[in-house]
């Protein structure tokens, strides 16, 4: 039974809302909000295993002295100080007197602090790596291989040149049609979106194929094995 | 007596002028408060039908009109106003107004079942100073009675329905034709072919293979495809006594992971050598994790990499890291803005489809690939539709709106 | 952590501080001396290929250093690049500028911190221009950092005009319902109810109590709708939710990495317009008049393509090269 009722539940559930999709009448037109709001509960409570499981594994690794226990005691002392003035802002702003949300960007509020200096230096420093990532990819990776490579190759180009002022700089003697801003932008409206409707079809095709096996109760690596 | 007459006339002569002249935009004409001008009412709205709105779950109707001639031409109409009252009864009441130019407006507090009476007030505000001086407006006829009701059946998707009909009746048939024993053939696809070479190459180096699923939760599919791959992986690895280490981004996919690691080396015959924290939480940041992961590749420099499921902006950042220390990279998302980078920086990539194909193919089991080629088959209607669309579109028959999604 | 890469961070550090607190301030490169620092640069790709073809391949690292290079060097120089302006920056501008003053707009910010570079430009230019031309902006985000981006919008709109602080009133003018949770189910219940999902604005204000909300209950009764966005939830669920289902007219903006995804429903005509990235910013700046960051930003940007582009033929070059001696073996 350990198996079997899951798997009934999945099917009575994909079932019910794939019909629900096509009857507006209630109650199913609020299956989705229900079902969104259950998630929504669930999610913030399982958040709690995931902080438990990553406080106890950064733990051990302090307490059995491993390679990487700095580390570990960082992610530790993160976790309590932005707990710590979460709680503590938001208990101060509750009872200020007009109340201050702890998301208030005023100065003095140290959540926010850590949020505008701290977080988002941080978030936006990982995102900038994606311009260096994206010039050691492409040295790497876009070599005239063969035919298909170098179209691959030559459309790059041609959409980095256009996509900036540069390439109308460099084309700017020929007519407009024909400058390599018009000429990106014809890659990008034309080839680009025929190419994405195509793996956006096929990646449609393969979801709905998906779906209906775990529906269908085929697919039951979710539950933990076949 | 005479001279006054002369005056009224004049005044009324002049506010004609002054309408005819009347700024291009729909905003309040501001207007001298002169008691001898007198502003125009702006005609009424024309052809006002109020109805049920269709297709919904009842509790709205939708009330249309033709623009008032002054809105068009003279411009002088701020808003419409809709007016609402139960039949039999004089009291109506503003339910909601629109700008002018527009022409519906949905009136979403009405009770199933009631009848209900509307008219459109074709409204013009006069400023001075930003303040409204006078309010000019004129009433359509009223129409109704109108009554809402829910409906059953959604007529608006009738084309999805009977699509879904076709994909999924071609994929139910083929599942039922390999259950009768028949056999389906698939294509290689490279990245699934390599997954035995890539755990071997890790269990030769002696090091560690890591497993990222995405950053998606549980409820998205292709991290439900992701999982069931790792189910396979994680088999391999167990067989191969080579540690398999799966980082995630979300609680709920952590709980799932467990028990599928603990079940492939179950399977494996392998239940002792697997370990708690093989399956661990690091954020549910997006770029938090992006940098967890790295480190994590830096410093225990796995010899395989598996980067399959829902990836947004920290795709490359992982796969380049993976790359520069040498790991073998297979990845795989359904994510077609992602695509691009892990074909550049990773050894193999599942486009999309494959992902979700790759069940099948590592099982062989025949209602899995039955599955496929039923996929296939809808796959095929929809690109026969396609060409014809495109040739029937090309001759002016217009067959768009029949694939209009609502 | 390896000694020379502990002494390289602490020397980049330095350097920061150098330029920070030493160096004069506003530092501009004369145009002589910017072209000399292009010409310089130019040579050392030289020499990068000549290696290259040597069998010396360059590291990644030294890739990382230029790119560097080509990103920060360009706010020093005083370069002025023209901006070609795309149709659907221009379609996006367009239904904008027909918008009559007293129309309503609802802004959709759905982006956080690490997408702002790209998306924080055009939002300014956006909220400026419809502050001085009285268009009324409703506030809305389906990301949690999002209506905070658009406080920075607007407080970028004060900044740069500061009589439309008096002139702009919080509630009449424009307002900020905050973020709400539910991704596109908020999309779907806003086609029937704005007050439903946002029942009061970010500071707790009731809906019913905000002048600019009054008569306002669905997307009916708005004008038009322009959302900036980075990923999921973002524009393919609005163009699916909005305008699929309730006619809504929208526009938008997205990151470079984001936009190639949105072209189908921009060719589909379920989307008016559409910027794209730091260039999209770029030319909706130029339309608007109020070039800021993005104009400034699209010279690194144009630097740092070249030099991957640089770098792309120069890998090509040896590869050809080991191509065709492994053919004359």
């Amino acid at each position: 039974m350990r198996r079997e009722i899951p798997i009934a539940i999945t099917f009575i559930v994909g079932t019910v809302f794939i019909i629900a999709y096509f009857i507006p009448h209630y109650p199913f037109n609020q299956f989705e909000n229900w079902f969104n709001d259950w998630f929504a509960i669930v999610a913030a409570f399982a958040i709690w295993l995931g902080a438990l499981n990553l406080l106890k594994i950064s733990a051990i690794k302090i307490f059995l002295k491993k390679t990487d226990q700095l580390h570990a005691a960082l992610i530790i002392i993160s976790f309590l100080v932005m707990i710590f003035y979460g709680f503590y802002n938001g208990f101060s702003g509750i009872m200020a007197n007009p109340p201050y949300s702890y998301r208030d960007p005023a100065p003095g509020i140290n959540f926010s602090w850590l949020y505008d200096y701290v977080y988002s230096s941080l978030s936006a420093t990982m995102f900038a790596l994606l311009a260096f990532f994206v010039a050691s990819a492409s040295y790497r990776a876009f070599r005239a291989r063969n035919f298909e490579a170098t179209l691959l190759l030559v459309a790059g180009f041609l959409v980095m040149l256009g996509r900036v002022p540069v390439g109308d700089l460099i084309t700017q003697w020929l007519p407009r049609d024909y400058q390599l801003s018009q000429l990106a932008n014809w890659i990008m409206n034309i080839l680009n979106t025929a190419g994405q409707r195509a793996i956006m079809i096929g990646i449609a095709l393969g979801l709905v194929s998906t779906s209906l096996r775990i529906i269908l109760g085929l697919e039951r690596a979710y539950l933990g094995g076949d | 007596m005479k001279v006054k007459a002369f005056f009224l006339i004049s005044a009324f002569v002049l506010s004609g002028f002054v309408s005819g002249f009347a700024q291009e935009s729909a905003e309040p004409i501001p207007v001298e408060n002169d008691s001898l001008t007198v502003a125009e009412t702006p005609a009424p709205a024309t052809d006002v039908v109020a109805k049920d709105t269709p297709n919904d779950a009842g509790g709205s109707i939708t009330v249309t009109w033709d623009l008032s001639p002054d809105d068009t031409t003279k411009k002088i109409v701020t808003k419409y106003v809709v007016m609402r009252a139960e039949e039999g009864s004089d009291d109506f009441k503003e339910i909601g107004s629109q700008v002018a130019g527009k022409r519906s407006v949905t009136d979403n507090e009405v009770v199933d079942g009631v009848a209900y009476i509307y008219k459109v007030l074709a409204t013009r505000e006069i400023l001075q100073d930003d303040a409204i001086i006078e309010v000019l407006s004129s009433p359509s006829e009223p129409v109704g009675p109108a009554k809402s009701t829910a409906q059953w059946f959604n007529m608006s998707r009738l084309n999805i329905f009977i699509g879904i009909i076709i994909l999924c009746g071609a994929i139910i048939y083929y599942i039922t034709a390999a259950r009768g024993g028949k056999s389906f053939y698939i294509r290689k696809i490279a990245g699934i072919v390599e997954v035995e070479n890539a755990v071997g190459r890790a269990t030769e180096m002696g090091k560690a293979i890591y497993y990222v699923p995405g950053i998606n939760d549980m409820d998205d599919v292709q991290t439900l495809a992701s999982l069931t791959i790792l189910g396979k992986v994680a088999e391999i690895a167990a067989q191969n006594d080579t540690r398999i280490d799966v980082p995630v981004s979300r609680s709920m996919v952590m709980v799932t992971a467990k028990e599928i690691v603990k079940e492939s080396y179950s399977r494996a015959g392998r239940p002792e050598a697997h370990q708690d924290d093989q399956v661990r939480y690091l954020t549910d940041d997006q770029f938090g994790y992006a940098a967890a992961i790295d480190g994590l590749f830096v410093r225990e420099k796995p010899a395989t990499v598996f980067l399959i499921g829902a990836f947004f902006a920290e795709s490359l950042i992982m796969a380049e890291t993976g790359n520069s220390i040498g790991a073998i990279q297979i990845a795989g998302t359904a994510q077609p803005s992602q695509l691009p980078f892990f074909v550049a920086a990773c050894d193999y990539t599942l486009i999309g489809e494959e992902m979700f194909a790759a069940s099948a193919y590592l099982s062989r089991e025949p209602k899995l690939l039955g599955s496929l080629k039923g996929q296939d088959l809808g796959k095929a209607v929809f690109l026969f539709a396609i060409v014809i669309g495109i040739i029937l579109e090309s001759f002016g028959i217009p067959v768009s709106n029949l694939f209009k999604v609502q | 952590m390896r000694t020379r890469e502990i002494i390289a961070f602490f020397a980049l550090i330095a350097l920061i501080l150098l330029a920070k607190y030493v160096l004069p301030h506003p530092m501009q490169f004369s145009p002589t001396l910017s072209l000399i620092i292009i010409i310089l640069l130019s040579l050392t790709f030289i020499i990068i290929g000549v290696l290259t073809l040597q069998g010396k391949f360059v590291e990644r690292r030294i890739v990382f250093i230029y790119v560097g290079a080509a990103l920060t060097l360009p706010f020093f120089m005083q370069i002025e690049l023209e901006v070609p302006i795309s149709p659907e920056v221009q379609s996006a501008y367009d239904q904008i500028e027909s918008l009559n003053p007293g129309s309503k707009i609802l802004a959709a910010f759905d982006y956080d911190p690490p997408s702002a570079p790209e998306l924080q430009p055009m939002a300014d230019a956006f909220m400026k221009y419809c502050f001085h031309k009285g268009i009324k902006v409703i506030i809305m985000g389906l990301w949690p950092q999002g209506p905070q981006q658009a406080g920075q919008s607007v407080e970028a709109a004060f900044e740069d005009d500061p009589a439309l602080r008096d002139k702009i009133r919080y509630g009449v003018d424009y307002v900020n319902l905050g973020f709400q949770s539910g991704n596109e189910f908020v999309i779907l219940r806003m086609g029937e109810s704005f007050k439903a999902m946002f029942p009061a604005d970010i500071y707790g204000t009731p809906y019913d109590s905000i002048p600019i909300l009054r008569n306002v209950k669905n997307y009916s009764n708005i004008d038009y709708c322009m959302n900036f966005s980075a990923g999921k939830p973002g524009t393919q669920e609005w163009v699916q939710g909005a305008v699929d289902r309730f006619g809504l007219k929208l526009s938008a903006g997205n990151t470079a990495v984001q936009a190639p995804m949105i072209y189908p429903y921009l060719q589909a005509g379920q989307l008016d317009g559409l910027m794209g990235g730091m260039a999209g910013a770029a030319e909706f700046e130029k339309l608007t008049g109020y070039k800021d960051k993005a104009t400034t930003f699209i010279k690194s940007q144009s630097f740092a393509h070249i030099v991957v582009i640089v770098f792309i033929i120069i890998g090509n070059m040896a590869f050809l090269r080991g191509k065709t001696e492994r053919k004359v073996k």
